[in-house]
């Protein structure tokens, strides 16, 4: 589903990706995590091209995201995307950020459109917020929310920037069950998270970056059980404090 | 000098004098305020894009307005439309192309600011739903910014009005050449300049009272 080939991105010379190489399969789930810094969000920023890159390839279904002739919009139409801020849009209800990528850009109808934000609003638990505003909602519920408007364009695929890093410990949860929701119903998604009790839980590979570099990519079992390199068990012993 | 006299201000003075003057200037504020957003946020997408053959020439479009007083680029325009399409033009007309192209590069540097102060990642936001840049400036940046940025744009649009009267170098027909002409056929020049002040003064705070109002308010919803 998602091939990313010896890809290498600068901002003038600094090396911000170095040769990264992976990939997520159909279903998959696929957690991204490493110290800050660590390029873990511009890599998957790459793979719907929020991110522009210079070397390498990435292919999204069969599609090359950084060949000149791709048509952009139409293959991140098909790639939700959850960022670290939420990212709804202010000016618009709850409803509205549901229904404007389905109505602008799938060219759904309005009826249809709001039937179906009204479905995902209820999966989500938010079916009373409908009608109110981004800022009247707190940071868990936006962030649900967010992964609704997402699922509302229908995607192949689901890349999570973060979703869970700004949100206050209580809310986290929530976010979380939203997402070991969708692993469950066989979405694919590739996620950047600390949140290494998610990833026990339905990660299949984890993949752990440091300075640019895929450090390590293993199976979920192998990255908690052994790993190889000094700088993951490093960081898993940060993170891991209890 | 004697004392003043201002029993010529009647209701006449005003059906006869002010009213078309007045209602001169406040077309020429309007018309000017939405062409010159128009062509202001046109002109504030190009110069934020990053290819430069766009950028530069808006950049240099504002840049030179912006260093030229208003009274001459109403004098340049008003000569050089006719000799550039070879008609005459009269002068509200001008006025009109001229406040449009002139104040579209003050607009142009507010809604500049007002589309830097959304946040990069809500043109991602946009962009990961599948709209394209035009959509996505359009249904999300510029709501945004434009909301941020309508106390600024409002004012601006105050100092507007007053600078319409700097149409009286073209003979335009404005308010405050309404009350020239009135002073100069009851011979109170004194008088009718004075009431001109007062009025423009009047209209001007009483709109700045209400922008600060409207600030506070905005303020608060977020």
């Amino acid at each position: 589903m998602i091939e990313i080939s010896n890809v290498s991105k600068w901002y003038g010379t600094f090396q911000v990706l170095k040769d990264c190489s992976t990939r997520v399969d159909k279903g998959e789930v696929v957690v991204v995590c490493g110290p800050s810094g660590s390029g873990k969000s511009t890599l998957i920023k790459c793979v719907n091209a929020l991110e522009p890159f210079q070397k390498g390839e990435v292919v999204v279904d069969g599609i090359s995201v950084g060949a000149p002739g791709t048509d952009l919009p139409k293959l991140r139409s098909r790639v939700g995307m959850v960022f670290q801020h939420f990212e709804l849009f202010p000016h618009l209800s709850i409803m509205e950020n549901l229904t404007l990528g389905q109505i602008r850009v799938l060219h759904r109808g309005e009826e249809e459109s709001r039937d179906k934000g009204m479905k995902l609003l209820e999966r989500v638990g938010l079916r009373e917020q409908a009608a109110k505003f981004p800022g009247q909602l707190s940071g868990g519920q936006q962030q649900r929310v967010a992964i609704a408007r997402a699922l509302a364009m229908d995607p192949l695929c689901m890349l999570f920037d973060e979703p869970t890093s700004a949100l206050d410990p209580e809310m986290i949860n929530e976010v979380l069950d939203v997402m070991v929701e969708l692993a469950h119903e066989g979405m694919t998604m590739m996620c950047v998270t600390h949140e290494m009790g998610f990833a026990r839980k339905v990660a299949k590979r984890v993949i752990f970056m440091d300075r640019g570099e895929i450090v390590e990519d293993a199976t979920k079992d192998d990255f908690f059980g052994k790993p190889r390199s000094e700088r993951a068990q490093q960081f898993l012993s940060k993170i891991l404090h209890n | 000098m004697g004392a003043l006299d201002l029993s010529f201000f009647n209701r006449e003075l005003i059906t006869n004098f002010l009213w078309n003057g007045f209602v001169f200037s406040v077309e020429l504020t309007l018309v000017a305020m939405a062409g010159g957003i128009l062509l202001g946020t046109l002109l504030a997408l190009m110069r934020l894009s990053d290819r430069s053959w766009i950028a530069l020439p808006a950049a240099a479009y504002v840049n030179t307005m912006r260093s030229i007083p208003l009274v001459m680029v109403i004098l340049w325009f008003f000569l050089l439309i006719p000799f550039l399409t070879g008609r005459p033009m009269g002068a509200e007309w001008s006025a009109v192309i001229t406040f449009t192209a002139f104040e579209a590069a003050y607009y142009s540097e507010i809604m500049r600011a007002g589309i830097q102060s959304v946040s990069r990642d809500q043109v991602h936001a946009g962009n990961a739903l599948g709209l394209t840049y035009a959509q996505t400036m359009r249904l999300v940046i510029l709501p945004q910014a434009f909301r941020n940025m309508l106390p600024v744009l409002l004012s601006q649009t105050i100092i507007l009005f007053q600078d319409t009267s700097l149409v009286y170098a073209i003979g335009a027909y404005d308010l405050l050449r309404g009350f020239s002409t009135a002073g100069r056929n009851f011979n109170r020049p004194v008088e009718a300049y004075l009431l001109a002040a007062v009025v423009y003064f009047v209209i001007s705070f009483s709109l700045s009272s209400a922008v600060k109002q409207l600030q506070a308010r905005i303020a608060i919803a977020r």
